[in-house]
């Protein structure tokens, strides 16, 4: 489904991806793992568009989307859940789900979308008029990803989700992460906590200074060493 | 001592006149709030929506709704023209270059008035009586005006909190980033901002020159006054800037009746700089 | 560049003999212009200590006509000498500048905001002036009160403009020379750390609120004076043409389009700003009235989108290739 190919890119002068080759397959789980700093949110921020490719080629269902612009990614069916979340802090909760479904063929199905969204984080639904800075950690990952599915993707991207959550709140996560993937929706994600997200991908790669150094199955690469590899980078 | 009539007189009158300078001051708020460019030249802007509505209707016998209808629509043409042509060339520069372009479009179009129109003042005749509520006297235009005004505003309101696009606007202003990644073209959500600040600007026109007569430096009167009205309610919050109009226009109309018209002003704009200690980040301070 | 310490050598003897040189009937005129350029040369100065560090004001006609109308009111009103009513302009500015600066330093106002706020008190004075036509002639102005005799320095007032042209060449070289004091000053790297991160300033022990009101005083300080000696020199005062909007937007296009980060960048600015409006205004006279205007906002919009460091920062870029570090200043 979707495939990045030989991609570099960076910031200004500096390269952050070399040469990255990622393949997820339609229906697949897939994680990027790797140490602070090796590149796992630039390869996120290429995928959806907020960064521009050196070299390279970004395909998806067989379609081109190298250099397309972020909104135009979204199109496509790629949802991007950023970094830190990034939920608009001064909408509610309920206007933070609308605009998820501000594409033109997401509106259409705004009320469904929202049925469904509602029915899997029912905490959300407890509070649609609360503005969604006041949120806690936890809820505002929750509400991320519920604004994700409003755009009705064929792929998510999840960046850090667990970061800056209490370790309870990330066991919640990493079962909500593995329902969403239940009903049907392709997911990348990129995450320090590989013990966790191990469980719950099908496949794997180790990104390490800009460069994909291992890839295999989930359950043979949750052995020691690739996890001492990822935890330490040596 | 004053009429106690006389100056209930000016407390409503005060009341109306706020209506309209909240309208202006919405518009201003919305551009900044989002864009983060101070529009210098806004008021100029009204101006020419004032002369678009002269022209229609005292110039060429149009209906006055009519009239009115191409103010909203020439401040439409306005605001896009002034974000593709001005805007947006200079979005990412540093905020002085940004200050600068708006200003010097405040000289263009108040030296490009004067060449096209003259310094006479114009002014839009509409026979409609004056109102006399219990021995106090209420212009029918003003009264008129302010009804609009506060429709406008609520027009505005809806618009920014139930639709897809308002939503957008909203939310662009707050993370320009993660609008993009919900499908939304930030620069065009701007565009369409400008659009709708301009719009605001040609219904605030529309209600202005049926109270006042316009001319090319009409701006001086109206733009300062506007620009202390926003930076007293918290330059970028809505909310705050409706409140100081109406504080504003109180105090102008109170202390126009009490000491003279200009002192007036002067007595606003004096309690704004003491407020400017107090709070210096406006009454509802959102973005500094 | 020997060439270009020529080029320099030439311009810096014409302004030094000027005024004696046999021009004919343009010689007025042109000893007018130029005495102009010194002064506005001075307050671009005097505003780009501000506007270099950060601190755009866009309300130096509120410094400028409050150092205009005091000096010349003390004098119509008192018969008090301006080398005195001057200093006192000045020391009432100062006042009016530390009332506006402070809250502004302590509470980080700045960027769009600041300008706005600034904007506005220019134009507090501008209608305080209007306001008060009882002693300050309002909208029409105020001539000085002719001294009792032609010339004199008590009064500094010279029926011979060429003195004007000296007493203005020396305020432009004194601006220059504090301008330079200024830049080579501790004061200068503190603000520039002020201007990068506040913050960051403080907690290295930079008193941040007051250098920023420092400078704030100084240039208003300097402004003043500058709309004193303008008074002297035009013998009226008018709101409109030394307070309110229109001044302070002129006084600080003249900057930017120079080179705000540049000793000369302010007087290049101005020169190039006065020469552009006065050539407009003799080339259309009377007729279209307001097209001179219309085509000097037009040349200033152009400017700004299309050389955004200035005339001078943009030809300096050019001769040098290599791009003069813009500091981006943060809203």
């Amino acid at each position: 489904m979707l495939e990045l190919n030989r991609i570099t890119s960076g910031y200004g002068a500096f390269t952050a991806l070399w040469d990255v080759t990622v393949r997820v397959e339609a229906g697949e789980a897939v994680a990027v793992v790797g140490p602070n700093g090796a590149g796992k949110t630039t390869l996120m921020r290429v995928i959806s568009g907020l960064l521009p490719v050196r070299s390279g080629r970004l395909v998806f269902e067989g379609r081109d989307l190298t250099g397309e612009k972020a909104y135009d990614v979204v199109a496509h069916g790629i949802a991007h859940v950023p970094e830190g979340r990034r939920i608009f802090p001064a909408l509610t909760v309920g206007d933070n789900l609308k605009m998820g479904a501000f594409l033109p063929a997401a509106r259409k199905h705004y009320r469904e979308s929202l049925e469904r969204v509602y029915t899997l984080f029912p905490v959300l639904a407890e509070r649609p008029t609360q503005r969604a800075g006041s949120l806690s950690g936890g809820e505002q990952q929750m509400l991320a990803v519920g604004r994700a599915l409003m755009s009705r993707p064929k792929l998510i991207l999840l960046d850090e989700p667990s970061m800056g959550l209490a370790p309870v709140m990330v066991l919640r996560l990493f079962d909500l992460i593995r329902r969403v993937r239940e009903e049907g929706y392709t997911i990348l994600v990129v995450e320090q906590n590989v013990r966790q997200v191990l469980k719950i991908v099908d496949r794997a790669y180790l990104l390490e200074v800009g460069r994909i150094r291992m890839e295999g199955r989930a359950s043979e690469l949750a052995e020691q060493d690739f996890v001492r590899k990822a935890y330490v980078g040596a | 001592m004053i009429d106690p009539l006389f100056l209930l007189e000016a407390v409503v009158n005060g009341v109306l006149l706020g209506g309209v300078l909240a309208l202006l001051s919405l518009g201003l708020n919305l551009i900044f709030g989002v864009i983060d460019i101070v529009w210098i030249a806004y008021v100029d802007l009204v101006m020419l929506c004032m002369y678009a509505v002269y022209f229609m209707y005292t110039v060429y016998h149009w209906n006055i709704w009519v009239a009115g209808v191409t103010s909203v629509m020439a401040g439409v043409a306005l605001g896009v023209l002034v974000h593709l042509l001005i805007i947006s060339p200079i979005l990412s520069s540093p905020p002085i270059n940004q200050l600068l372009a708006t200003g010097g479009l405040l000289f263009f179009i108040q030296s490009f008035a004067t060449l096209l129109w003259g310094t006479d003042h114009r002014s839009v005749r509409v026979n409609l009586p004056v109102l006399e509520v219990g021995g106090i006297f209420i212009s029918f235009p003003r009264l008129i005006a302010f009804a609009l005004s506060i429709l406008a505003m609520l027009g505005l309101y809806l618009f920014l909190t139930r639709t897809f696009v308002g939503t957008a606007i909203r939310a662009v202003s707050q993370d320009r980033d993660a609008t993009a990644l919900m499908g939304a073209n930030p620069l065009r959500l701007y565009l369409v901002t400008s659009a709708v600040g301009g719009a605001m600007a040609g219904i605030a026109g529309a209600l202005l020159v049926i109270q006042y007569a316009v001319h090319p430096y009409f701006g001086g009167a109206f733009g300062p006054l506007t620009f202390m009205i926003c930076v007293l309610g918290g330059l970028g919050s809505m909310f705050g800037a409706f409140v100081a109009a109406f504080i504003m226009s109180q105090v102008i109309s109170v202390g126009g009746v009490l000491i003279s018209t200009e002192m007036g002003y002067v007595v606003a704009f004096v309690i704004f700089i003491v407020l400017m200690f107090v709070r210096p980040g406006g009454i509802f301070a959102k973005r500094t | 560049m020997s060439w270009r310490r020529l080029a320099a050598a030439l311009i810096i003897a014409f302004l030094a003999v000027e005024p004696f040189l046999p021009l004919g009937r343009m010689h007025e005129y042109l000893v007018h212009v130029i005495v102009q350029i010194f002064i506005w040369s001075f307050i671009g100065g005097a505003w780009s200590l501000m506007g270099r560090f950060g601190l755009v004001s866009l309300g130096h006609g509120a410094f400028l006509g409050v150092g205009a109308y005091a000096t010349c009111l003390l004098w119509n009103f008192f018969g008090l000498t301006p080398w005195v009513g001057g200093l006192l302009a000045v020391l009432l500015t100062v006042a009016l500048a530390v009332v506006i600066g402070y809250p502004c330093s302590r509470f980080q106002v700045v960027g769009h905001y600041f300008g706005l706020v600034t904007l506005a008190v220019s134009e507090v004075v501008r209608l305080l002036i209007i306001a008060e036509r009882d002693w300050t002639g309002g909208s029409l102005g105020v001539s000085l009160k002719p001294a009792p005799s032609d010339s004199s320095v008590w009064a500094l007032q010279f029926a011979d403009k060429r003195v004007f042209y000296y007493v203005a060449m020396v305020l432009w070289l004194f601006g220059l020379w504090v301008w330079v004091r200024v830049d080579r000053s501790m004061a200068s790297r503190a603000m520039e750390a002020i201007g990068e991160d506040e913050t960051a300033a403080a907690s290295v022990g930079i008193h941040v609120t007051r250098f920023k009101l420092g400078i704030t005083v100084l240039s208003a300080g300097l402004t003043a004076l500058g709309g004193a000696i303008l008074v002297q020199y035009l013998a009226y005062a008018n709101p409109d043409t030394m307070s309110g909007i229109g001044v302070s937007l002129r006084i600080v296009f003249a900057v930017v389009l120079g080179g705000m980060y540049s000793l000369l960048g302010p007087s290049v600015g101005t020169a190039l700003t006065i020469a552009l409006s006065e050539f407009l205004r003799i080339y259309f006279g009377i007729k279209l009235i307001g097209i001179a205007e219309t085509i000097y906002g037009l040349v200033l919009i152009l400017c700004i989108i299309f050389l955004p460091s200035g005339i001078f920062g943009s030809i300096r870029d050019s001769l040098r290739r290599r791009p003069v570090s813009q500091r981006i200043i943060s809203a």
